[in-house]
């Protein structure tokens, strides 16, 4: 049941992308968006967009289930997008009142939406390719390095996974609870704001009751089972690196290296 | 006010691949004052069909008449149907939420519109209905009761609205044998009270047979069986079959049986068993 859990995104497939480590999801994941902000031109985005789209086209992922996850973003963009256009000084295009848009402005503005956008797809490759629990134990690895800094890393993850394995846990209890009010003729639907606020306390009152509970019962059988901590503690299904990954890290070296080639030499 | 179910089919997650059918062509009928165990194996579809009976799921298709309002039809005032029918589901102390136990109780009263007064005696009616002290009761935090004293007050939650027909999900589930026998003895009294129909789950055969005067059998979401205790516990080969098993009365004469003692099988109560273990050792003794 547990591996059955999609929060936002994830879509279930098998593709070659689906496969490869989660570290080096991550790891590619972060390369590209830190290589977006080394190109400067168009011609690098149009490149950047290429290789997403190499990307897309392994994963196998429909490309209407990657723009569904742009809707919410949307007004972000389009905010960006009309800020950027005003607020730029240069040559005026067009003038009404107080607003200017200027050449400039406008180049500004298409050139932040293409990244914004870019942006976003690319880190959703990382969502909807894996699995949120491989996720986390993906985080945890990585940062390992880091709790000789004292980040507790083990900890952290483990925080993120229990979170997330008790979200259906939580929708179930809530759908029981909400269920059991309703019986003694409590309405959920109609009334203004104020009135659907005040009627979600007998919801949300049981509700935290419930999740303090579980919490104890879960923490009571961790320890009956002698949880102890990230110390030497060993996996069930470890993690490794295999031919795809090295494939996958030399094409995003390579990526890189064109990148900052872009930056150097197209003007 | 009798309750009639006819054909109800329901399905769970309807056109995706985990597509369940809980419910296939469900009907019986319940009629004026019946007390009706509901009995099955967990998963069987017990849970789906007590949310139809007030309202809570609707049904694909299918038809529920409970007393003469339709409450499939498009339009059917929920709260209407929540007033005649009293649903109590299992674990119910994890649905209380106020600061006192006679607010807790009022929750539902105070949803159907009825003035204060009215509120106030409905509320000590329930609480003393449930075997619970109003006076000593009615300021506590529901929160610092005992399990048994919690599944009370949550049940007089759902009787201070006065359904005419009261719904019970296994109400004994995880109680001690005191507190088992108390919530029994209480749906009886309230049985006999004014509530008109009670229809109780359980896993306990001892207590359907000895309380419900009609018994359906669920499994797989279909009806499979519907009567008296006697006809359906008559069947316990089948029932057996089902994960289900017989009272442990019924299993002792069984077993007296095999090994002899001439004792009739169909016996279901403990009074029953008294009286038959009487005869046939009296019988015996004349011998």
């Amino acid at each position: 049941m547990i591996r059955d859990i999609t929060l936002g995104q994830y879509f279930a497939g098998e593709s070659w992308v689906h496969r490869l480590d989660p570290r080096t999801k991550i790891i590619v994941s972060l390369t590209y968006i830190v290589a977006l902000f080394i190109l400067h031109t168009f011609i690098g985005f149009a490149f950047a967009a290429i290789a997403l789209a190499v990307v897309i086209a392994l994963s196998k992922v429909p490309i209407k289930f990657i723009l569904r996850g742009l809707k919410p973003i949307f007004l972000i963009i389009v905010f960006t997008f009309v800020l950027n256009m005003f607020m730029y000084k240069g040559d005026p295009l067009w003038h009404f009142w107080f607003l200017t848009i200027t050449k400039q402005g406008l180049y500004k503005a298409v050139f932040m939406a293409v990244r914004l956008v870019l942006l976003i797809i690319g880190s959703s490759m990382l969502t909807l390719t894996t699995r949120p629990i491989s996720l986390t134990d993906g985080i945890e690895s990585l940062l390992k390095p880091l709790a000789k800094l004292g980040v507790p890393a083990h900890e952290l993850a483990m925080m993120m996974t229990i979170a997330l394995r008790f979200i259906p846990t939580l929708l179930e209890e809530t759908d029981k609870i909400m269920k059991a009010q309703q019986a003694r003729g409590a309405d959920f639907e109609s009334g203004n704001i104020l009135n659907r606020a005040k009627n979600l306390i007998p919801i949300l009152v049981p509700l935290f009751i419930s999740a303090f509970r579980i919490a104890q019962d879960m923490a009571m059988a961790m320890e009956a089972r002698c949880y102890r901590g990230g110390e030497h503690r060993t996996r069930m299904n470890a993690m490794h690196y295999g031919k795809s990954d090295a494939a996958a890290f030399i094409l995003t070296i390579l990526f890189v290296a064109a990148c900052v080639c872009e930056r150097i030499f197209i003007a | 006010m009798s309750i009639h179910v006819k054909n109800i089919n329901h399905v769970y997650n309807e056109g995706l691949p985990d597509e369940t059918a809980a419910l296939v062509d469900v009907s019986f009928d319940i009629n004026d004052g019946e007390f009706v165990g509901i009995i099955g194996h967990t998963g069987s579809g017990k849970s789906t069909l007590l949310q139809h009976l007030n309202g809570l799921l609707k049904p694909k298709s299918g038809q529920i008449i409970v007393g003469d309002t339709d409450i499939t039809a498009p339009g059917a005032s929920m709260l209407a149907i929540r007033r005649k029918v009293g649903l109590v589901f299992q674990y119910p102390e994890y649905q209380l939420f106020e600061e006192t136990v006679a607010l807790d109780v009022a929750f539902g009263p105070k949803n159907l519109g009825l003035d204060k007064d009215e509120i106030d005696e409905r509320v000590r009616e329930a609480i003393e209905l449930v075997g619970l002290d109003y006076e000593d009761i009615k300021e506590k935090s529901p929160f610092d009761l005992s399990g048994g004293q919690k599944r009370r007050v949550a049940i007089a939650g759902v009787i201070a609205m006065r359904p005419e027909v009261l719904i019970l999900d296994e109400p004994t589930a995880g109680l001690d044998p005191q507190a088992h026998k108390e919530i029994l003895d209480m749906a009886r009294k309230i049985h006999e009270g004014e509530t008109n129909i009670i229809i109780l789950v359980s896993h306990n055969m001892n207590d359907i047979a000895e309380l419900s005067d009609k018994v359906l059998v669920m499994d797989e979401g279909k009806l499979v069986m519907c009567g008296t205790p006697k006809e359906v516990f008559a069947r316990g080969d089948e029932l057996e079959s089902m994960g289900l098993d017989l009272p442990d009365v019924t299993c002792l004469m069984r077993d007296l049986k095999e090994h002899g003692l001439d004792v009739p099988t169909d016996i279901f109560t403990e009074k029953e068993a008294e009286d038959a273990l009487y005869r046939a050792l009296g019988n015996r003794d004349d011998r």
